[in-house]
């Protein structure tokens, strides 16, 4: 709520300045607006744009320490007990304290300490809020003082405000950076926190990943061991099943897409395999874990395989269906790349249109199709609501696909959902597992794409 | 539609015969009622302004036309005595006899060996990797490639220079042994040296293959053929002796092409 | 090779036509090959569809058992005062279970007369709740009320338990059949549209549990990411497209956007987690975070549709207009962005349709929370549509199976509805240049 009180402020003393700018640039020529530099409005723009940007940077960076700021002088105000506790129970006093102050349930009685710092937090909270108003308010105001000096009649107002709406833009191109700069530095971060417990080796090349850590220091058989290897290898063998089965449709519907149907044929199928691809993953996964895995038990069962219907082959299959628009679409790209020229070279010596396409039209485009095989594979191994749904928690170590496998998204989901706490190995283990799908991904995607380019220069 | 007094397009021993042959694109006719004949042993050049269907009229005696969607060709053209427009006619084996060179070089993005393997491969001409190497050898010495490339027969051939990789799409032509090689301005895209080398070899082949070409290029015309035909807006001009038809041209637009005065 | 003997014409050997007749064979076969790739995948998009409607279709209409019910003033609001915090909270169970006995007298050890009440749907008092607050002259009076169903009567109702099978292996026993059967006798079984399932927010209970709750919240979610997407990503494609010089600073922005948009999904929710959550300590479960989680991932796409809109304005456009004497900036405001608008609008709503279908990294955010209430704005805890399936697709309840695809159901419905908006608009306002 107080996000549009702030909002409106802004957006009042902003319309202020709009028109104050605008009747000051006509006031300034006495009402001749064709002696001015600048068209009135873009006067108005001016003052309003002045009015606006500086309050709202001042706000986003407000916001942004806000909760900190309070945290900080909440936690001073408590007992010398409390604030001896080690972070992990302090974070959870804390949310306590805060669920407390906005009037949420809270999981026991909460202590007079607890209430005591909750009232705090309220207070802390609204005089925030009041001051944030006031200080916006006065540097809008400001701003548009200083601003409305410059009105004249020879101000050029439209080049200033172009000059500023181009550094809006800039600065919505940067935001992309940000984000990969953002998850870069928060898998890095979390991630290192992790290795600091477990050793970077043990991670990597462990074989025993059980990833519940105990609470209390008593509790039996709750140590916790994180080597990852049964999850890389569960996803690699969900990837393979998945690339087995969209890899040869895919390129198969492609080659039929682009070398023997009809324009209308074409017409036809292409909107087909969009619609799998827009399939919500969600959907892919009841799929996998409601119709395919229960018959794959079965079908395991009749030829006395005993699966779990919580299979990788369930999964995978599922997840290659979803990835066959991807392999298909790219692949009818990359074939229609391959000049007409080289097919026409090998009907003139009486290929038929198979050989044609075996012999020739695939070897030439097999690097493209390689990308796109690669771009395939990146999106499988990130894919997580059909493994999540179907093929299980269970981290073995096996390539028989009808056990259960877990893979490193699915662990990344368990070990998240439903944690408050956010500083057990278990928690930050999630971000190590974050790190390797992130960098993993990037790094198919990175080769993909070069491949791909370089395809595109040799034919263009 | 020719007047067989004026215009010898009938000949004595021919390969080809087109008769009355019109092709029309998705309802635009290109080509009207051609007469033609193609000698045996003999290059024959087809000549005329850009757009009058010369590459057309090639393309439909090895029916490349077939590839293109909304083509319709009528008529009648034999080879051999055989209707190949008869839909009978199975337009891969036909492919086998009349074989073709484009106008840009088109090798295949593989090895200079596989591109000349790859049409006696498909078609199970030889048995055994002795003989396709010999095939292989043979195609290249023909076309004239055998001495520079034969230290890199495994090296692609999309890495030769423009007039190595027409000669090797013309050795690739031959490997099949086909009857007829048609030759859609082959020399277009080649340097004068490279279109002198290859001008060579045509005259060469045609004592084996009854050869067919479009050219730009009156010059090469008067050259490497026999006999020429003048194409103009869709229809055969004027036919005959190439050297009659540059000395002595009978139709007027047929001397004001070959005068340069348009083209 | 010496010169050959000319074959006569085109006729061949008979070796050759076998040959040919081979190759003819590997041609009708990779022929087949595509075709059959591409039945296969309209095949499984098939059997997807036939799988989600075949279980999902029973849920969009519900058995109700109708009851006399007497809404005993004594009961209801023993002092009388008519006070609504007292009627909300009364013990309506008891008048429900008071006309169940009437009409099976002889129904008298617990454990039958728990399995009497337990026809009835756990929500009954909230249902009669809701009656008697919209009405309080009901107190007093008796009524023919329309109960729902527990889940399990409900499913049996709908054939889903076999009453032949043994019935150790069934859900619903002998005596409540024969139950079922007496009431069904007397016209007091009704089966109804449910428009629960349309108007209300989760619960424990399948046969009171809705998907509006989660409708809102996919509304408010994406309200923030179309929000925020839009302007940012139509902003930088413009500046990347139409002023960015050519640097090495634009380079690493365009390989880094392409690249975000291979990200896996959640990882944009671990960023979520980790920037927005922890180091902001913005509220979780709330729309709010989700939307800007599912704006960052949306970002990449609406840059990358809008930069290929903006590409095909012709460059003639801009010159004419800079003809005139426009700035850089009215050349693009005035013509350029609205002449790829329609482009852009397409672009926006095919990202639009891929994050009202994303999952993974809501989970990360805490939007998986179990919540009943309609969320009010985009700082309310809530859920989203897909989120919801997942949820329901965990619940051991037979009966949940159904609500899962039929909402699966109703949010293909949405996204049908987005695409066919993007198709409208391309075929619409598409210019061919």
């Amino acid at each position: 709520m107080q996000v549009w009180l702030i909002l409106g402020v802004i957006l009042l003393l902003a319309s202020y300045g709009y028109q104050r700018g605008r009747g000051g640039a006509l006031a300034s020529v006495s009402g001749d607006a064709s002696k001015l530099h600048s068209l009135p409005s873009y006067h108005g723009a001016y003052l309003a744009l002045w009015a606006a940007i500086p309050a709202l940077i001042a706000c986003v960076i407000w916001l942004s320490a806000e909760h900190q700021i309070i945290k900080m002088l909440v936690i001073s105000g408590l007992s010398a007990d409390s604030q001896a506790l080690e972070p992990q129970r302090l974070a959870l006093l804390m949310s306590d304290i805060r669920n407390l102050a906005s009037g949420d349930i809270v999981r026991a009685d909460p202590s007079p300490e607890v209430q005591a710092a909750a009232v705090r937090y309220a207070e802390l909270a609204q005089v925030s809020l009041y001051a944030k108003l006031a200080a916006i308010a006065a540097l809008s105001a400001l701003c548009l003082f200083f601003a409305k000096k410059r009105i004249a009649e020879q101000f050029r107002a439209r080049n200033r405000v172009e000059r500023i709406v181009r550094y809006i833009m800039i600065a919505a191109s940067v935001i992309a950076i940000l984000t990969t700069i953002g998850l870069v530095l928060s898998l890095l971060f979390e991630a290192w926190r992790f290795f600091l417990r477990v050793p970077l080796h043990d991670f990597l090349f462990g074989t025993h990943w059980s990833p519940q850590t105990a609470i209390r220091a008593d509790q039996v058989g709750a140590s916790g061991s994180f080597g990852a290897i049964p999850i890389f290898a569960g996803t690699l063998l969900i990837t393979l099943i998945a690339m087995v089965i969209a890899v040869p449709l895919g390129l198969f519907s492609a080659i039929y897409m682009s070398e023997y149907a009809s324009p209308r044929a074409r017409g036809a199928i292409k909107p087909l395999l969009e619609v799998l691809a827009g399939v919500p993953t969600v959907v892919y996964g009841l799929f996998a874990a409601l119709t395919v895995g229960p018959y794959i038990r079965g079908f395991g069962e009749s030829f006395g395989i005993d699966a779990s219907s919580e299979s990788a082959l369930a999964a995978g299959l599922v997840m290659g269906v979803m990835i066959i628009p991807f392999v298909s679409s790219l692949s009818d790209d990359v074939i229609n790349a391959v000049p007409q020229a080289l097919r026409d070279g090998s009907y003139a010596l009486g290929a038929t249109q198979s050989e044609t396409i075996r012999r020739v039209v695939l070897p030439a485009a097999l690097p493209g199709i390689v990308g796109a095989v690669l771009l395939a594979v990146s999106r499988a191994i990130g894919e997580t609501m059909i493994v999540v749904m179907a093929a299980g928690l269970a981290a073995n170590l096996t390539a028989n696909p009808f056990e259960a496998v877990t893979t490193v998204t699915v662990q990344i989901v368990t070990l998240l959902v439903g944690d408050q706490e956010f500083d057990s190995s278990k928690t930050l283990a999630a971000f190590a597992l974050g790190l390797v799908l992130f960098f993993v991904t990037l790094a198919l995607n990175i080769i993909a794409l070069k491949v791909v380019r370089k395809y595109r220069e040799k034919y263009d | 539609m020719l007047d067989s007094e004026t215009n010898s397009a009938t000949i004595a021993d021919p390969k080809v015969v087109c008769r009355d042959v019109s092709v029309s694109y998705s309802g635009k006719q290109a080509l009207f009622d051609i007469d033609l004949d193609i000698g045996i042993h003999q290059v024959t050049s087809l000549i005329g302004p850009s757009g009058c269907g010369k590459s057309t009229f090639l393309r439909c005696m090895n029916r490349m036309n077939d590839v293109i969607d909304g083509c319709v060709v009528t008529g009648s053209i034999s080879v051999d005595g055989v209707e190949i427009l008869d839909d009978e006619i199975d337009a891969v084996q036909l492919r086998r006899r009349v074989g073709m060179v484009f106008q840009k070089p088109n090798p295949f993005p593989k090895s200079i060996y596989d591109n000349i393997a790859y049409g006696p491969r498909i078609h199970g001409l030889v048995r055994g990797k002795d003989e396709l190497d010999e095939v292989v050898q043979t195609s290249l010495e023909r076309a004239g490639l055998w001495e520079e490339v034969k230290d890199r027969l495994l090296q692609p051939g999309t890495g030769l220079s423009g007039g190595q990789q027409q000669r090797l799409c013309i050795a690739r032509a031959i490997a099949v042994r086909p009857d007829v090689i048609l030759m859609d301005e082959p020399c277009s895209a080649l340097d004068p040296i490279a279109t002198a080398r290859v001008e060579e070899l045509i005259d060469e082949l045609k004592r084996s293959y009854s050869i067919v070409i479009v050219t730009h290029s009156m010059q090469q015309a008067a050259r490497v053929s026999q006999r020429t035909a003048f194409f103009h807006l869709g229809i055969v001009v004027e036919v005959g002796e190439t050297e009659q038809i540059f000395t002595n041209p009978r139709d007027e637009r047929t001397q004001g092409y070959i005068t340069g005065r348009y083209g | 090779m010496t010169d050959r003997e000319h074959n006569t014409g085109i006729a061949v050997d008979a070796a050759e036509v076998k040959h040919a007749r081979k190759r003819y064979r590997a041609e009708r076969r990779f022929r087949m090959y595509g075709m059959a790739a591409i039945a296969a995948a309209a095949g499984m998009l098939a059997l997807l569809v036939i799988s989600i409607v075949a279980t999902g279709w029973t849920a969009f209409y519900q058995h109700s058992i109708a009851l006399d019910v007497t809404f005993e003033a004594k009961v209801i609001d023993p002092k009388g005062g008519r006070d609504p915090s007292v009627l909300a909270r009364a013990d309506y169970r008891k008048l429900a279970r008071a006309s169940l006995r009437e009409l099976f007298p002889d129904v008298k050890k617990r454990g039958d007369k728990r399995k009497l009440y337990g026809l009835l749907s756990i929500g009954v008092d909230q249902q009669l709740a809701e009656l008697v607050a919209a009405d309080p002259s009901l107190i007093g009076q008796t009524r023919r009320v329309e109960i729902y169903a527990s889940d399990d009567v409900d499913s049996f109702l709908k054939g889903f338990i076999d009453r032949e099978a043994p019935e150790s292996d069934r859900r619903v026993k002998d005596k409540e059949i024969a139950w079922l059967d007496k009431l069904e006798a007397d016209g007091a079984i009704t089966s109804d549209l449910n428009l629960r399932f349309w108007t209300k927010g989760d619960s424990r209970e399948p046969e009171l549990a809705g998907f509006w709750g989660a409708m809102v919240g996919s509304f408010f979610t994406l309200l923030v990411t179309l929000a925020l997407s839009f302007p940012v990503g139509v902003l930088a494609a413009t500046y990347l497209e139409e002023f960015a010089p050519k640097n090495r600073w634009t380079d690493i922005i365009e390989v880094n956007i392409n690249n975000l948009a291979a990200v896996p999904s959640i990882v944009f929710g671990l960023l979520g987690l980790a920037v927005f959550l922890n180091f902001f300590g913005l509220p979780r479960s709330a729309p709010l975070v989700g939307g800007m989680v599912l704006a960052l991932m949306t970002l990449p796409t609406i840059i990358i549709a809008s930069r290929s809109a903006l590409k095909a304005v012709p460059p003639s456009i801009r010159e004419a207009a800079f003809g005139v004497g426009a700035s850089e900036l009215q050349v693009v405001t005035h013509h350029v962005v609205p002449l790829a608008l329609p482009g852009i609008l397409t672009g926006a709503i095919i990202g639009m349709a891929r994050a009202l279908g994303e999952t993974a990294p809501l989970l990360m955010i805490g939007m998986v929370a179990f919540i009943v209430d309609i969320p009010g704005s985009v700082t309310d805890p809530a859920t989203v549509m897909p989120v919801q399936i997942y949820l329901w697709a965990d619940s051991p309840e037979r009966a949940f199976v159904a609500r899962t695809s039929a909402g699966v159901m109703a949010l293909l419905g949405f996204l049908m509805l987005m695409n066919a908006l993007a198709v409208i608009l391309r075929k619409r306002f598409e210019r061919r240049w």
